[in-house]
């Protein structure tokens, strides 16, 4: 049982859609700049990849109450892009589901909400009566699309979007469900600029991941999604699916709450895991778009779990350098550069790497790569939990 | 299709009480429910210094899971890749998410973001217990057994785990709740691993 | 000296919520990290945001932390050397 991939949308600090964020990737544009829509003191120190709109241009793009929280908004455009990409016919017939990750919620709410809590402590109602959490993100987006069969929010840290987008695929290859949007959501917040800043893993310029002078990760937001669809749905399609979900596999690193282990344990589980269930031999691979955040720990032991598996090495490249780490919107907005990669025969590079890693017998793809055949592309996400997921994109026949 | 999974041993943390398998083995009715955590954990002589470390969720999630695993040998059983972890709750995070918000008037504090994600009780459950298999958290209004047992049953359907550990552990305003089981293939004399029997323990006080 | 290790004993078990421990199963010069009292990098970090706060000093380099946090001597050595 195939589940293809009828449609895709995206918002990033490079594009506002597809093809703003494709047209950005094959420019060499990177969407790391000065911090200017987050109110924080961090500002002109702190480089991050903000999607420059307000909340208030944002809500109006989206059709959503300003007052909503900004999750909701990335969540709505690139969700909604998605499923006009795919253009179902009698969307409404199918068993369709909204599977939607995000780690941060509305806390950009919450803080606001906290300061007035803090002189008055009955503002705490607000918190009680509005609900503020991971799920209320997911629910006000799928009211927007129509969507009532299935709906429900992962939150696995940064490997969350991918763990929505192989749950999708269960739900359809176990006959539950015909149509899944699947993908994740995250949006800039004093609370995870704080608390990267706190674990002393955020660089002060951009980033540069697999490079030997790595300083660390920047922040972004965004969000990104997938239309997965069964074979019957497939079937009445006008425009073909190009891609299809091959593999995907989930593993626990268990040696860390927030590091991963020295060797990459769960990262190597995870990718071996997608393999076996793609059926495909890492020979066959063409492309690993990496986790490559850009901190010294992940790259070292994502590279080393990549050399231990795969022995010669693919092409490789993080797309961090454009976008920032997007946490919980990572691996949705990544599985659609995936998919372009595949569809448009492309490999993106590793913006501003110099230095090959000393531990590491590779180095990532440094020039834009055109005319190449891309029929398989592996997309890594690891998160904090020792939560290690690996998924990959096939070209369909 | 595949060998019937079962429940094969359960654990109830609410209320100030700790149930398992239908026995109560702890109660105190008096204190806080960080103090009950506390008190449980030297009831139980555990003997897990990162305990103190843990946030309230964690240790709630991590208390139960080691009291139902503890004569489990679970290890010796399978391998680290074959058991899984999935859990739901209401709160996310959100008691720990209010105390670090507020540690960032003055100094953001490092150990108190870590505990900033719900999933990393699974993290430290897996750290404890050697467990590398599927590991997901989900966010529910109220514990959806059906969900629950749809998604276990699928797991073992698909050959992705062998035994799972599954349940609900939240903990929000003072207060304290956890469920998880063991589902497993194979117990014969133990309850068909279904929604309406992992209600009924749920339920249970 | 010896007055400054003491302290810091007590602010280190409260920082890392070591309630397992008591100041006097602490040596001065018994490693704290790994194969010692077991910290690790999160314990680290909390031990500069200590440094900062109860004797404001800055660690602004996490890579200095190993050597400087090896034992509670070389943290009492290293706020005497730094202390305004």
């Amino acid at each position: 049982m195939k589940v293809f991939i009828a449609g895709k949308g995206v918002i990033s600090a490079i594009g506002n859609n597809v093809a703003e964020n494709f047209a950005s990737l094959r420019n060499l544009q990177t969407g790391v700049s000065k911090i200017t829509v987050l109110p924080t003191r961090y500002a002109e120190t702190l480089p991050a990849a903000e999607v420059k709109l307000s909340n208030e241009e944002l809500a109006q793009r989206c059709g959503l109450n300003s007052s909503e929280p900004r999750t909701a908004f990335l969540s709505s455009i690139a969700a909604k892009e998605a499923v006009a990409d795919a253009n179902i016919p009698d969307f409404k017939k199918w068993r369709t589901g909204f599977i939607s990750a995000n780690t941060v919620g509305a806390m950009d709410k919450t803080e606001t909400i906290y300061k007035y809590y803090l002189e008055d402590d009955n503002t705490d109602k607000l918190i009680e009566e509005d609900p503020y959490d991971e799920g209320y993100v997911t629910e006000l987006v799928a009211n927007q699309l129509g969507i009532n069969d299935h709906i429900t929010t992962i939150s696995t840290a940064c490997s969350s979007s991918t763990n929505a987008m192989a749950y999708g695929a269960r739900l359809i290859k176990a006959n539950q469900l015909d149509i899944v949007v699947a993908g994740g959501c995250d949006a800039m917040s004093k609370f995870t600029l704080n608390g990267f800043n706190s674990l002393m893993i955020l660089d002060t310029n951009p980033c540069t991941p697999y490079d030997e002078n790595r300083k660390g990760l920047n922040l972004g937001e965004g969000a990104g999604y997938v239309v997965l669809v069964s074979e019957e749905v497939a079937a009445t399609l006008a425009k073909k699916p190009t891609t299809i979900l091959a593999g995907y596999a989930n593993a626990n690193d268990a040696f860390h709450q927030t590091a991963s282990s020295p060797e990459g344990k769960g990262n190597f589980m995870a990718m071996q895991g997608a393999l076996e269930m793609s059926g495909l031999s890492t020979k066959d691979i063409d492309y690993i778009n990496l986790h490559g955040t850009g901190t010294s720990n992940n790259d070292l032991s994502e590279g080393i779990a990549i050399q231990r598996i795969f022995g010669d090495v693919p092409k490789v490249s993080s797309t961090k350098p454009y976008t920032g780490h997007t946490l919980g919107a990572c691996a949705g907005i990544e599985a659609v550069y995936s998919i372009l990669s595949i569809e448009n025969g492309i490999i993106f590079p590793n913006l501003r790497f110099q230095t090959k890693m000393k531990e590491l017998d590779f180095v990532p793809v440094t020039e834009l790569l055109e005319n190449m055949e891309v029929k398989h592309v592996m997309s890594n996400s690891f998160g904090f939990g020792g939560n290690c997921s690996s998924v990959i994109f096939s070209k369909a026949n | 299709m595949s060998k019937q999974v079962s429940i094969s041993s359960y654990l109830l943390l609410r209320n100030n009480q700790i149930v398992v398998d239908g026995q109560k083995v702890f109660e105190n009715k008096d204190l806080s429910s960080t103090d009950f955590l506390q008190a449980a954990y030297d009831h139980f002589q555990i003997n897990y210094p990162k305990f103190f470390k843990m946030d309230n969720l964690c240790k709630t999630g991590f208390l139960v899971a080691e009291l139902l695993l503890r004569n489990q040998k679970l290890n010796e059983k399978f391998q680290p890749e074959e058991i899984g972890i999935v859990f739901s709750n209401a709160n996310s995070s959100l008691d720990t998410d209010i105390k670090y918000e507020a540690s960032i008037a003055t100094a953001p504090s490092p150990s108190l973001f870590v505990y900033t994600l719900p999933n990393v009780l699974i993290g430290e459950i897996c750290i404890r217990h050697r467990i590398k298999g599927e590991a997901a958290c989900f966010v529910f209004d109220i514990f959806d057994a059906i969900f629950q047992t749809d998604y276990l049953n699928s797991l073992f359907e698909t050959e992705k785990v062998k035994t799972c550990i599954s349940g609900w552990a939240d903990y929000y305003n003072g207060k304290a709740e956890a469920f998880f089981y063991l589902a497993e293939t194979g117990k014969e004399n133990s309850d068909i691993h279904n929604s309406l029997n992992v209600n009924k323990i749920f339920q249970g006080i | 000296m010896s007055e400054l290790i003491a302290t810091l004993k007590v602010q280190i078990i409260e920082q890392l919520n070591l309630q397992h421990l008591k100041p006097e199963d602490i040596g001065d010069d018994q490693p704290l990290f790994v194969e010692g009292l077991g910290l690790d990098s999160i314990d680290a970090l909390e031990l500069i945001v200590l440094l900062q706060q109860r004797y404001g000093i800055k660690l602004a380099n996490p890579q200095d932390g190993p050597t400087v946090f090896k034992t509670v001597r070389t943290i009492a050595d290293y706020i005497t050397a730094h202390k305004k």
